[in-house]
């Protein structure tokens, strides 16, 4: 009897779930506000990037989003610098996070559109709920484009896109983590 | 009105006098409405920088207090500043943020304006307003235009002195923010994307705070920490642990009767160029070259090292990460903040990534440091607002009394104030222009058309 077919679904539903299961301890570190444990899951060499995106005519969306390592982004930059984003909230002294947001990370509509033997290409929706103090409150909402590099059973993220579908900023900062 | 009738704003609300300013003026309706009549249109306001519109009919959005504008180089290169708003039913004629384009057409009714502003297309010219339309006088509303070193100020004001008036004795800080490293004039180079967002304070707070106040360093105690400058080491600054040891004085300037202001360093005058890229050749060559020029350009004058300052009333220009900040007023309880980054044009790609990197990472809402100006600013804002703590004016009377002039050396002389260190000077200065405006009532709030054009 042939299984093929059953074995390649079966074969995708895996990595989808270990995907998921990956994503969804990401999210809990975030919002359990273990930044450091959540640096780990970091490869060394990740580049996270997050455009600022721009109101275009019919015909020029390609000039939607600003380039990555050329002009203003929200973020363009590597593991160093994440590292230091988390130092300074860890000094209990960052006001903008202090006291820290309570934040919910939510992440849906997950695919895997390429798949080799040593990095996975992925793509979600993530609905990021913040709210600070007593009524600061804000969504963030948007797309996100990942590399995951497989170690061992898991992953490690080597590159992350941030596409946020707002053109002003409605948060009037970005202080935290997507 | 008659010339005895007593000043709200000077000598009550803003008592430069005795250091006190109620928290009114960052709270109440009235006073912001106030603020839209009788300052935002008679001030030159910052549009933009012309590397932003380098050909001939790109544009880009840019605002005036409250209003969209488009900042566009029509095709014969000349560039203007016009009310983005339909003349016909005030639909914006321009919605994308940027672009290239001959003409703008209103989506509404398709009023037809040229790069120029004129209008030029009219449906039912004939059979609608048969041809009794003066299109002559139906063209956007264009405002003044001023060109400083590339950068683009606007005013729609007539009666409004010239730009370089404008500036008074600020001039001197602002050639050498508009200066390149080398300490000429050349050109800089807008980086791609204006970043934009929203803080729920009054306008006011990001234009005292940037006029000068080194008071405020503890807001910044956690970024101090880490690692940001972009010499790679701990602190914010290059100058707080690499170059630090070349201060002679840390000064606070206003130019008091425009209330323009500038902050920086005044260096010992036997500084020598201090190594501050040294992991990264290109960048450290750089910009040693750059500071040898500027010394043999400058002479004694090179001793200067701005920070930055606040041009009345709403833009901030920050050296070094070189940016203009804009503070637009969105009602009295929030502000819609804009800003650039430029790097000199031809510097080499290695020098406008360290720039590039270290801007967006400094200001901004994703910036280390202004994240935690935001948070205080909109804190500061709330406490402006309650009913109790409104009956309590905020002090600002640090150093008052010590400000000199033609001090510490004279070529800093004209019409500006300096005090060292932290001091309230910049502040006094610039609230006192700003009661000065506020006490003066607007000439007129609409513009009637002629019997010949109203057909």
């Amino acid at each position: 009897m042939d299984q093929s077919p059953d074995k390649a679904l079966m074969d995708q539903i895996l990595v989808r779930y270990r995907v998921e299961q990956f994503y969804t301890m990401e999210a809990e570190l975030l919002d359990g506000r273990q930044f450091e444990a959540w640096l780990d899951l970091l490869a060394d060499d990740i580049r996270y990037w997050m455009p600022v995106t721009r109101n275009r005519n019919f015909g020029e969306w390609d000039g939607e989003h600003t380039n990555e390592g050329e002009d203003l982004n929200w973020f363009d930059e590597g593991k160093f610098e994440l590292e230091q984003r988390v130092k300074q909230i860890m000094t209990g002294i960052h006001w903008a996070e202090e006291p820290v947001s309570r934040t919910t990370h939510m992440f849906s509509n997950l695919q895997v559109i390429d798949e080799s033997a040593d990095t996975l290409l992925t793509r979600v929706r993530f609905l990021i709920y913040r709210n600070r103090n007593e009524t600061e409150t804000d969504f963030f909402v948007g797309k996100r484009h990942d590399k995951l590099r497989r170690i061992g059973e898991g992953f490690e993220v080597a590159a992350r896109e941030i596409y946020l579908d707002q053109s002003v900023l409605q948060a009037k900062n970005l202080t935290i983590f997507f | 009105m008659g010339g005895d009738a007593p000043h709200k704003y000077t000598g009550d609300l803003v008592n430069i006098e005795r250091g006190r300013i109620s928290r009114e003026i960052f709270s109440a309706r009235a006073v912001y409405d106030d603020e839209l009549e009788r300052i935002f249109p008679k001030s030159w306001l910052f549009i933009g920088h012309e590397s932003q519109v380098p050909e001939p009919g790109d544009y880009i959005l840019s605002r005036m207090a409250e209003e969209s504008v488009i900042f566009n180089r029509d095709r014969r290169g000349k560039l203007h500043v016009m009310l983005n708003n339909c003349r016909h039913r005030g639909m914006r004629v321009c919605r994308a943020d940027s672009g290239n384009a001959r003409k703008f057409m209103c989506p509404f009714h398709a009023w037809t304006f040229s790069d120029e502003g004129a209008l030029i297309g009219v449906p039912k010219l004939d059979t609608g307003y048969h041809n009794e339309l003066d299109k002559s006088q139906w063209g956007l509303i264009e405002a003044r235009v001023a060109r400083y070193h590339g950068f683009v100020f606007a005013c729609w004001d007539e009666e409004t002195p010239d730009f370089e008036t404008y500036l008074g004795d600020l001039r001197f800080y602002f050639d050498d923010y508009c200066e390149l490293p080398d300490g000429t004039f050349g050109d800089w180079q807008a980086f791609g994307g204006i970043f934009k967002w929203k803080v729920p304070c009054n306008w006011k707070f990001g234009a005292e705070n940037f006029a000068g106040d080194y008071y405020h360093n503890p807001s910044h105690a956690s970024v101090d920490q880490v690692v940001l400058s972009p010499a790679g080491t701990k602190g914010r600054h290059t100058y707080d642990e690499v170059t630090r040891e070349r201060e002679l004085y840390k000064l606070n300037i206003c130019v008091t009767p425009e209330g323009h202001t500038a902050r920086g360093e005044l260096f010992k005058d036997d500084y020598d160029y201090i190594p501050t890229y040294q992991d990264m050749a290109v960048v450290e060559d750089y910009f040693r070259e750059c500071y040898t020029k500027r010394q043999e350009r400058l002479g004694e004058k090179a001793r200067w090292f701005g920070h930055g300052g606040t041009i009345f009333p709403n833009v901030s220009y920050s050296n070094g990460v070189q940016s203009m900040g804009t503070w637009h007023p969105s009602g009295p309880n929030e502000t819609e903040i804009w800003r650039i980054f430029l790097a000199p044009k031809d510097a080499p790609v290695e020098v406008k990534n360290v720039l590039r990197h270290y801007v967006i990472r400094y200001q901004g809402p994703a910036g280390l440091t202004e994240q935690d100006d935001m948070e205080n600013w909109g804190s500061a804002h709330l406490g402006a607002k309650g009913t109790i703590a409104r009956r309590h004016d905020f002090h600002y009377g640090m150093g008052m009394g010590y400000e000199q002039k033609g001090w510490p050396v004279e070529w800093l002389g004209g019409e500006v104030h300096a005090t060292e260190d932290v001091s309230e000077q910049n502040q006094r200065a610039y609230y006192a222009r700003w009661a000065e405006m506020m006490d003066t009532p607007p000439d007129t709030r609409r513009h009637p058309v002629s019997v010949e054009a109203a057909e």
